[in-house]
Parts: structure tokens; C-alpha cells; sequence
């Protein structure tokens, strides 16, 4: 077959740059700041190049670069994309030098460092997105922890070794999980082709004969380490920690990118590797995922500290996404995957402004605020702006992953009742009150806080930051073809792989 | 003209950005105010433009859609940006841009001076924008994007002025109330998106509603998804259960109140159950239940209404109250009197509130009714004016008042029942009652304003104007929708005119039996009887007499608080609905689910493994490479257990 080297090119550009910068001198903080800006971006051109060179009437995975790595186990580097990865590569490769900017002032310290993990950091995301090789994957998904522990632990908040632990337990006890069952499934393979894969575009044919029992208990090893990273209720409770205590371009990225690794999993494995299972399991996940959303939002509706308000509103989030992917049909899955990006826009870029403020402020309690609006007018309107892209009004993106994930379970014949989206719909009512309740609090009202009337507004720095993102969020709203466009055939063909699974030939 | 009807979207759009983007810049009120009614101004011509040549097509051939591009394109979704240009959209679009110019020219003269004058044109634009969209949205998609557009910008107008008290709350308290209130009315309007969506496998009207006609949909499925697009209504219209919100709506300045929580948005829900009239009629008993929640309204907000002494509450529970009637008209299946109410009281009741606001910017902001009186003599045209629409919604001929409301209350008794009309007759005396109440008190009688602290004076021509051009629509608008008992012949224009959009409604409903000429005259004299004696009641007793008042508020104490207290709905709502739900989530949810419970379990979890770590290091050397080791260890095992398993 003919080698693409596109992809390992996109994941060279932060693995080579990452490693560059440990020989710079760490006095030099400008200077690697600019260099590790640098690398993010040119990153970002290499996966607009992919973009542009993307064939979206094409089902199957493009920029294939596989060479053997383990040999004797079949185990090989085996990277290629198709929509939703490529999707999910851009927001990466697109949030990762945004959060580099923002940064710039808000970290100081062991400026090196942190240029260094947010690359390896950016290094592993990547890898999971683009791996068709579940022990590369594997590699990726866990080598991804160590530089985010890293983040959360040095330059957080005052509990930030709690924080950094719990997250890292969490995870890990998630992923070993999934760990026996890749092994497994590789075992399982060798019994019936003769020889042991890892290779997931074989394992797409044999993961379907597997006996309905046995399925049942793989898919649930891999639901376990997905829902746990979404997270999916009541798998969540190590968000709210890690978010509160993470630094702003922790959070953003954890918020942006990370939990799209749970829904993204759950998309690309569990349903076309376990079909049988994936259907016997759908209500029960979608009873969980509507949970969350409701469950997500209530919480979220008390919080006092803006930080927490945000993670627990990504459960509530997260929770449409997963009902859109286990509702499989192509509204609804259509709607998860673009749901996953807005999530990754309107959440980063409320982390983003709370770390602003905050940066300014020292304290994320809300009752500490109010009355900003004529004090600060643009960092005002632009958390308006973004509050109404998350509460999914229509004309912004949060609207259409919203809308199609609802329509799609609403007709779903997998989830078969109503009931789910009659409840997931007052996510739409509670999402307006828990960030517009915080909204009024923080902006509007009379200054009390006589700290607040020195707060100056944000700089050209973090307008260069917010902007890209709002260019999104109205594209999105407005004209969505663009990026439904990307993974059409791919949801199509993920949808396809579930009702009418390609099994290999059992003789 | 019909071609570029996506102008009259475009423009005001254009004009937010204009004024929300350069705004603070350009500073200059005359520029500001110029661009904001100048593309409402444009728009309305275009419209005025497209429904002349409309006008001229043949009947057959007055629905023309014009689409833009594909919105969303999702296996059998296909909504388009594409706008239904026909005689409903038509007539919503002239009231829109036609009340909302006159509306946009009074603002420049009643916000002068304000420091976020140029915000408040953006916003007004953006209204205008979402409304028209609303309005002319061939899909149900998009009209939801200008019905949750709308109420953004209600949200941003209510809290106009973000920093000042209202009541006992804030203004912004006000706006987020109306947002939310409106959304669970859109909760309603999203299921019933997605049930016409499995049922017909469309969102376009004309697709769905064709289907609707021939289909043999079972009966209950109209039904429920008729409830939940009327559930959508009464948010947005403010109808039992969902009013709540308007009455605080108030917290905006009055220019808004008059624009968005009078004559256009809040009908927007009136015009849905139009525009959706066959799904509705292929549900009988949910029109009934429209009827039924529409009369209601009507009466319950009247009463409120008949106490309430800030001036701008006795018009907003006015609002409700007509808007009730409306949806009376809607439930007995007269949608084209449904929509000639919306028409004419968009008229009337945009003028009461401009000409609440002249007074509120004389008596500098008294709102209370109480310390007015006696105002004529200082501004005889806010005076004149407001006359005029006291008299149109107390439906006194030939005012256009009359003619809709009493259509409206005929058809209550024809077609749904003489216990309707009855309730409506109750209302009506009760809303010319308290209009001129609210008449009396302000213009009339002994002036009780401190004339060292205020000094009405008229108020400039900007706002002037707009009154006197609102009171002669207030007055001829009804001739447009003479009833057949008079006009002969040439019959009811107005309906007429919207006849075919209605067309396959009406035939669905069952033939309502023939009524004498003779019935409708009798029906027709005793309501306009009725509106006469009330007026003649309201001005004895706060004329001539107004120590009756305090005898009556004595002597039914309970009935007076209660209707002063707006029959504590609010202070219900928040006990049973909203603190519990409050109180709930934070000490059930998160402080016991989340904190004590998830992470309890979690953290005794990784207790116990801790203990045993401790245990474990006494027989290890403690050094976290071990640790590591008994992992691979483990995992090892398990592989092994694997492969010999297989």
C-alpha cells in the first residue's frame, strides 16, 4: 500500500519540537514561549494541509502510514483519519496554540517546562486521534496523562496534588481495564486468523463474531475507560477538581480536547468493534448520559465558584454528546461529533475568560463579582457571547449539535422512547439558567466590590485569543455544512458498521 | 420587491453591527438614531413593496419562497435560510416593520441623552432582525431561531439598564426571569419540532402541512403536537402558566415595552398557532384547550389589571389579557380574527405605552399612577392620543378596537360556546373599566404631583409624532376588517385576504351551524353597551367619587390583596417550583450525591488500598519502582490468565 506520511509529519512537528526545547536554556523564557508557539502552529498548518488534501466523499481512513513496530506481536505504527478524527485533529491542533497565547502572562514560572508538556501533551492527543493500531492507541492514551498530571500538579491551585492524583487514579483505573480487554481482543483474534493483531481495521471484522456473552463484558471494559474520561455520571466527580485546580490552559485544553477522548473512544471502538453489545447497552448509557445532563446542570446551577460551574457543565454537556452517539442514527451521531467540537470551542473559551478575569482578580467566587458590565464591556460581551453559544442558541454552534442530537434520539429506533429526549430537553431550559444566573451575578447589577472599578479590560493578546474561536462559533451557527460535511461518510459508515457489521470469514 | 425580501432581514442585521460594533465611537445620537429607524424604515418599504406586488398576483400564486442557502443538511433534514413570503407573513411583516419604524423614531427622541444609546439601537435592530425572521422563516427551524432570538434580545432590553433597582429586585432579575420563563415555553416548542419531524419527516411548512392534510395520522399525535407547540406559545405569549414574566418585562424602558412586550414579540406565539392552523385543527379537543387557557388569560389578567396603580403594570396585565383574547380566537378556530386582534392591538397598545412613556419622561419616571392627575392641560397631544387608544381597546366603534375584538367575541359564541362569550363580555367591561381608570387618574382630576419637584411638559415632536401617526392607525385600522353585516358585498377584506392561508384549517373543523344577522347585531349592542356604561362607571367613581375606592378596597380586603398581589403566582411558583429545586440541587445533589457519596466511595476506596500499602511496605522496600513492578506483575497475570483462557 501506498505510504501517506502526512500524519506522522503532524505528529513529528510537536514530538521533534518538545524535544528541541529541552536544549534551549531556560532563561531564554521569551524565546521558548515563541518557540513553542511556534511549533503549535506550524502543527496547526500541517493539519490544515490534511484538511485541504481530505477527500470527504471518502468512507474509509485516509493518510494511511503503517511499518511494523513490534514484530513478533504484530504490532505496528498505524496512523490514518477519516472525518471525525480529522475534525477532532483540527480542534486540537487549532486550541493548542490559543491556549499557548493565553498563557503568556498567566505562567511565569518554569516557563520551559510547561512548553514542554503542553507540546507532549499536544504530541499525545494527536496520537490518539489519528492511532488505528489499539496498542499504539494505547500508548498514546496513557503517555497523555503523565505531561496533564504534570500541568494540573505543578502550576495549579492550592489542592493540586489531590487534584492531580484523583485525575491520574481515575484514569488509570479506567485504562487498565481497557488495557486486558485490548489484549484480549488481540488474543481472541490470533484464534481465529492465526496470528495475533492489533491492527483495528482487521479487528473491525473479527470484534463482531465475538460471542454476545463475552462482547458484552469487552464493551464494557472500554465503556468504563471512555465514560470515565467523558466523564459520564457518576463518573465524573474527578472533573470538578481537576478543572478548579488546573491552571487556565490546563483546563481549556482538559475541557477542549481530553473529554472528547471518552465520546471519540466510545465512537471509534466500542460501536463498530462490539456491535451486538453496543445495542444491548444503548438505553442503559443513554439513561446514564440524560442523567448527566440533567444532573451535570442542577449542580452546576449552585455552584459559587465560576471554575466549578464550568467543569460540572460539561458533564451536562457531554451527557447530549453521548446520548447522540448511542441514539446512532445520523442526526444524532452527526450532532455528537460537531457537539464535541462546540463543546471543545464554548467551554475552552469559558475557561479562558474565567482564567482572564481571574488573572486580574485572584478569586473565581461569584459573589465576589457583579456590576462588571460598564467596568469591563468587552470581557462582558464576550462572556455573553460565549455563555449563548453554550446555552445553544440558535445562529451559534451550540444550537445545531444540540438540536440534532435531539432530533436524532427523538426518532432513534435504538433508544426506541421518547422519554429520553423529553428529558435531555430541559438540559435546554437549565443550561439558560445556570450561566445566564452566573452571567447576571457577575456582570450586571451595581458594583459592591470596590476592587472591581480598577479591573481594566481585556488587552490585544487575549482579544487575539478569543476571536478565532468566535469566528467558529458564528461559522458554525451559521453555515454547519462545512464541518458536517468533514464527517459525513465517516458517521455513515460508523452507523453502517453497527447494524450491519462486516465479520471476517469464519472457517 | 418580493425577491428582495431578504433585504428586510439583512438590514436591520446590518444596522446592529453598524450601531453595536461603532457605536461607542460614532457617539453622535443623530447618526445612531438615523441608521437604526433608517434600515427599519427601508425594510418597511421593501415589505410595503412586496405586498403591493403580492397584492396584484393572482390568489394562487401569493405564496413565493425565497431561499438564500442550506442550513442544515443532515440525512433527511434539509432547512434552508428561506423565506415564505405570503398573506400571513405579509401582514405580521407590515406590523413588524411598520410599528417597529414608528417605534425605532420615538426612541430617538425618549432615549436622549442616555450614555448606551448606541447599544440600545443595536439591540432594537437585532429584535427587529430575529422578529422578522420569525415571522417570515419557511421552516420551523428558523422561525425558532428568530422565537429564541427574540427573546435574547427581550432578555438584553429588560435589563437594559443592568445597574438599577427594579422593584424589589433588580432589572437584570427581570430579563433572566423572562429568558428562562421563555425557554420551558421552548422545551415545549423543541418536542414539538421533533415529533412533526418523525411524523412527517420535514420542518418545512409547506412540506408538513401539505402532509398534514392528506395524511392519516392518528388523532393523538396532532394532539400532542399541538400541546407542545402551544406549550411554546404560552411562553412567549404569556398565557397561563408561563405570564409570569411580562409583568417584570416592565423593567425595560417603555419604548421596549411598547415594541416588544406589546405589539410584536409577544404575539409571535398567536401567529405560530396561526401559521400551524391545520395541526391544530386536526386536534379539536387541544383547540379547545386553547380556547379554554386563551379566555382565561383573558379574564385573570383583567383582574389583576383593574388594581394595579404603576401605569405600565395596569398596560402589561392589559397585554396579557388581550393577547388571552387572541388566543380565544385561535381556540374557536378564527384564525384570521386571531390575527386581525394582533394587527389592531398592536395599534392601540403600542400607542398606550408610547403615551405611558411620554407621561413616565414628563413626570421624571413616577410611574405610579397615583401621583399623577390632571395631566391634560400640560400635554394635550400624549393626552389626545392616549384617549384615542383607551377608547379603540375599550372597543368602542368605529375604532379599531371594536372591530377585532368583537369578531373575536362572536366567534367565541359561535363556534365554541355562549359560556366564552360570556367570559369575554366580563372582560371586556373589566379592560374598559380599568383603561379608564387609568385614564382618569392621569389626565383627569386633581393634579397630585408636587409642582416644586415636577413639571410636565409635552414631549418633543420625535415622540409626538409617532403617537399621533399610531392614533390614526388605531382608529382606521378597523375599517380593513368590517364584519359581512356591514360591508355587504365586498365582505371582510381582511379575511379575504388571508383566507387562503386558513383555508385547510377551517375545512377540517366542522361547520358551526348558521347564526342570525339578527344575533350578531344584539351580541355587537350589549358588548358596546357594556364598554360605554364601564366608562361612565370608571369615571364616577375616580372622578367624581374616588373615596369609593378606599371604602371597596376596605370592605373586600382579601380580594384586594389578593388581586394587588397579583394572586401571589410568583411567591407560589417560587415555593413549590423554584427553591426546591434550588435547595435540592445544592444540598442533595452536590453536597450529598456528589461529595459525600461518589467521593466517599471513592476516597474510602483508595483508603483501604492505602492502608494496604502501608501494611504491604512493611514486607517492601518502599520504593516506588516496586510499586510499578507489582503492577506490570498483575497485568502480566492477567495477560497470561488471557491466553490460556482462549
Amino acid at each position: 500500500m501506498e505510504q501517506n506520511f502526512w500524519l506522522t509529519y503532524l505528529l513529528l512537528a510537536p514530538g521533534i519540537g518538545s524535544l528541541l526545547i529541552l536544549f534551549i536554556k531556560k532563561e531564554n523564557a521569551k524565546f521558548i514561549k515563541y518557540f513553542g508557539l511556534g511549533i503549535s502552529l506550524i502543527t496547526f498548518v500541517i493539519s490544515l494541509l490534511i484538511y485541504f488534501i481530505f477527500n470527504d466523499d471518502e468512507s474509509g481512513f485516509q493518510f494511511i502510514h503503517k511499518f511494523n513496530w513490534i514484530e513478533n506481536l504484530n504490532i505496528s505504527y498505524h496512523v490514518g483519519i477519516d472525518g471525525i478524527s480529522l475534525l477532532l485533529v483540527l480542534l486540537t491542533t487549532f486550541i493548542t496554540p490559543l491556549t499557548l497565547i493565553s498563557s503568556w502572562k498567566g505562567i511565569e514560572e518554569k516557563v520551559k517546562e510547561f512548553t514542554f508538556f503542553m507540546l507532549v501533551l499536544e504530541l499525545g492527543m494527536l496520537g490518539v486521534f489519528v492511532s488505528l493500531d489499539l496498542f499504539l492507541f494505547y500508548v498514546f492514551w496513557e503517555a497523555m496523562l503523565i505531561p496533564m498530571y504534570f500541568i494540573i500538579g505543578i502550576w495549579g491551585g492550592e489542592s493540586r496534588i489531590y487534584a492531580a492524583v484523583k485525575f491520574f487514579l481515575y484514569t488509570m483505573a479506567g485504562s487498565l481495564l481497557m488495557l486486558v480487554a485490548i489484549i484480549w481482543l488481540a488474543v481472541y483474534a490470533s484464534s481465529i486468523t492465526g496470528y495475533f493483531t492489533t491492527n483495528l481495521v482487521e479487528l473491525y471484522t473479527i470484534g463482531p463474531t465475538i460471542e454476545h456473552s463475552i462482547q458484552l463484558w469487552m464493551f464494557l471494559a472500554f465503556a468504563l475507560s471512555f465514560a470515565i474520561k467523558v466523564p459520564l455520571f457518576p463518573f465524573h466527580t474527578w472533573l470538578p477538581d481537576a478543572h478548579v485546580e488546573a491552571p487556565t490552559p490546563g483546563s481549556v485544553i482538559l475541557a477542549a480536547v481530553l473529554l472528547k477522548m471518552g465520546t471519540y473512544g466510545l465512537l471509534r471502538f466500542n460501536l463498530p468493534l462490539f456491535p451486538d453489545a453496543s445495542l444491548h447497552f444503548a438505553s442503559l448509557i443513554s439513561v446514564l448520559a440524560v442523567i448527566g445532563i440533567i444532573y451535570g446542570a442542577l449542580v452546576a446551577m449552585v455552584q459559587t465558584d465560576m471554575k466549578k460551574l464550568v467543569a460540572y457543565s460539561s458533564v451536562s454537556h457531554l451527557g447530549f454528546v453521548v446520548l447522540g452517539i448511542f441514539a446512532m442514527n445520523e442526526e444524532a451521531v452527526q450532532g455528537a461529533v460537531i457537539q464535541m467540537i462546540n463543546h471543545g470551542l464554548s467551554t475552552g473559551a469559558l475557561f479562558l475568560l474565567v482564567g482572564m478575569i481571574y488573572e486580574r482578580t485572584h478569586t473565581r467566587v461569584i459573589s465576589e463579582y457583579g456590576g462588571i458590565a460598564k467596568i469591563v464591556p468587552v470581557f462582558s460581551f464576550s462572556l455573553l457571547f460565549i455563555s449563548l453559544s453554550s446555552i445553544g442558541l440558535p445562529g451559534l454552534n451550540g444550537f445545531i449539535g444540540e438540536f440534532l442530537i435531539l432530533l436524532g434520539s427523538f426518532n432513534s429506533s435504538v433508544l426506541n422512547s421518547w422519554w429520553y429526549v423529553v428529558f435531555a430537553s430541559s438540559g435546554v431550559i437549565l443550561a439558560a439558567v445556570y450561566l445566564l444566573w452566573m452571567y447576571k451575578r457577575v456582570v450586571f447589577g451595581e458594583v459592591t466590590n470596590q476592587k472591581l472599578n480598577s479591573l481594566t479590560d481585556l488587552n490585544k493578546r487575549e482579544i487575539i485569543v478569543l476571536t478565532p474561536i468566535f469566528i467558529f462559533v458564528v461559522w458554525i451557527g451559521i453555515y454547519p455544512t462545512t464541518f458536517l460535511k468533514i464527517s459525513e461518510k465517516a458517521t455513515e459508515k460508523v452507523i453502517e458498521q453497527v447494524f450491519h457489521p462486516q465479520k471476517i470469514n469464519l472457517e | 420587491m418580493i425577491d428582495l425580501i431578504y433585504l428586510t432581514i439583512a438590514l436591520p442585521l446590518l444596522g446592529f453591527l453598524a450601531n453595536g460594533l461603532f457605536g461607542s465611537k460614532i457617539k453622535n445620537e443623530k447618526i445612531i438614531g438615523l441608521i437604526g429607524s433608517g434600515v427599519i424604515g427601508i425594510s418597511f418599504l421593501i415589505v410595503a413593496g412586496a405586498f403591493y406586488e403580492t397584492v396584484s398576483l393572482p390568489v394562487d400564486e401569493r405564496l413565493n419562497i425565497i431561499s438564500l442557502f442550506t442550513w442544515l443538511n443532515v440525512a433527511g433534514l434539509n432547512i434552508g435560510v428561506a423565506y415564505q413570503v405570503d398573506q400571513l407573513s405579509l401582514v405580521m411583516s407590515l406590523i413588524v416593520t411598520g410599528v417597529g419604524f414608528i417605534i425605532h423614531v420615538y426612541s430617538i427622541g425618549y432615549m436622549h441623552g442616555d450614555k448606551s444609546f448606541w447599544r440600545f439601537f443595536a439591540y432594537l435592530n437585532l429584535f427587529i432582525f430575529a422578529m422578522m425572521n420569525l415571522v417570515l422563516a419557511d421552516n420551523f427551524v428558523l422561525l425558532f431561531l428568530g422565537w429564541e432570538g427574540v427573546g435574547l434580545c427581550s432578555y438584553l432590553l429588560i435589563g437594559f439598564w443592568y445597574d438599577r433597582k427594579f422593584e424589589n429586585s433588580t432589572t437584570s432579575a427581570a430579563g433572566l426571569k423572562a429568558f428562562v420563563v421563555n425557554r420551558i415555553g421552548d422545551f415545549g416548542f423543541l418536542l414539538g419540532m421533533f415529533l412533526i419531524y418523525s411524523t412527517f419527516g420535514s420542518l418545512v411548512f409547506t412540506d408538513v402541512f401539505s402532509k398534514a392534510v392528506l395524511s392519516n395520522v392518528p388523532e393523538h399525535i396532532f394532539g400532542l403536537i399541538a400541546v407542545f407547540l402551544f406549550m411554546g406559545a404560552t411562553g412567549k405569549s404569556a398565557q397561563i402558566p408561563l405570564f409570569i414574566w411580562l409583568p417584570d418585562a416592565m423593567a425595560g424602558p417603555t419604548p421596549v415595552s411598547a415594541l416588544i412586550h406589546a405589539a410584536t414579540m409577544v404575539t409571535a406565539g398567536v401567529y405560530m398557532v396561526a401559521r400551524c392552523s391545520i395541526l391544530f385543527a386536526s386536534a379539536p379537543s387541544i383547540l379547545m384547550v386553547v380556547a379554554v387557557i386563551g379566555v382565561f388569560t383573558a379574564l385573570f389578567a383583567a383582574t389583576i389589571g383593574l388594581v394595579q396603580n404603576d401605569i405600565k403594570k395596569v398596560l402589561a396585565y392589559s397585554t396579557i389579557s388581550q393577547l388571552g383574547y387572541m388566543f380565544l380566537a385561535m381556540g374557536a378556530g378564527a384564525f384570521s380574527a386571531g390575527i386581525f386582534h394582533v394587527m389592531t392591538h398592536a395599534f392601540f397598545k403600542a400607542l398606550l405605552f408610547l403615551g405611558a412613556g411620554s407621561v413616565i419622561h414628563s413626570m421624571h419616571d413616577e410611574q405610579d399612577i397615583r401621583k399623577y392627575g390632571g395631566l391634560k392641560k400640560y400635554m394635550p397631544v400624549t393626552y389626545g392620543t392616549f384617549l384615542v387608544a383607551a377608547v379603540a381597546i375599550s372597543g368602542i366603534p368605529p375604532l379599531s378596537g371594536f372591530f377585532s375584538k368583537d369578531e373575536i367575541l362572536w366567534f367565541s359564541y359561535t363556534n365554541v360556546g355562549f359560556i366564552f362569550w360570556m367570559i369575554g363580555i366580563c372582560t371586556a367591561l373589566m379592560t374598559s373599566f380599568y383603561m379608564f381608570r387609568l385614564y382618569f387618574m392621569t389626565f383627569e382630576g386633581k393634579e397630585k404631583f408636587d409642582h416644586h419637584k415636577v413639571h410636565p411638559h409635552e414631549s418633543p415632536k420625535m415622540m409626538t409624532i409617532p403617537l399621533i401617526v399610531l392614533a390614526v392607525l388605531s382608529i382606521i385600522g378597523g375599517f380593513i376588517g368590517i364584519p359581512e353585516i356591514f360591508s355587504g358585498e365586498r365582505g371582510n377584506l381582511f379575511h379575504s385576504w388571508l383566507a387562503p392561508v386558513f383555508i385547510s384549517a377551517e375545512r377540517k373543523l366542522l361547520n358551526f351551524g348558521t347564526h342570525s344577522h339578527f344575533e350578531e347585531i344584539l351580541l355587537m349592542t350589549v358588548s358596546v353597551a357594556g364598554a360605554v356604561a364601564a366608562i361612565f362607571l370608571a369615571r364616577h367613581i375616580y372622578l367624581r367619587r374616588p373615596e369609593i375606592t378606599t371604602r371597596l378596597s376596605n370592605k373586600m380586603k382579601g380580594t384586594y390583596n389578593l388581586l394587588l398581589n397579583k394572586y401571589f403566582v410568583d411567591e407560589i411558583y417560587d415555593a413549590t417550583v423554584v427553591n426546591p429545586i434550588v435547595k435540592g440541587s445544592q444540598n442533595f445533589l452536590w453536597k450529598f450525591t456528589d461529595n459525600k457519596l461518589i467521593d466517599g466511595f471513592i476516597n474510602s476506596t483508595a483508603a483501604v488500598i492505602q492502608d494496604a500499602g502501608e501494611k504491604l511496605r512493611r514486607i517492601q522496600t518502599g520504593v516506588a519502582q516496586s510499586y510499578a513492578l507489582v503492577m506490570i506483575v498483575g497485568i502480566l497475570l492477567a495477560i497470561m490468565w488471557i491466553i490460556l483462557s482462549v
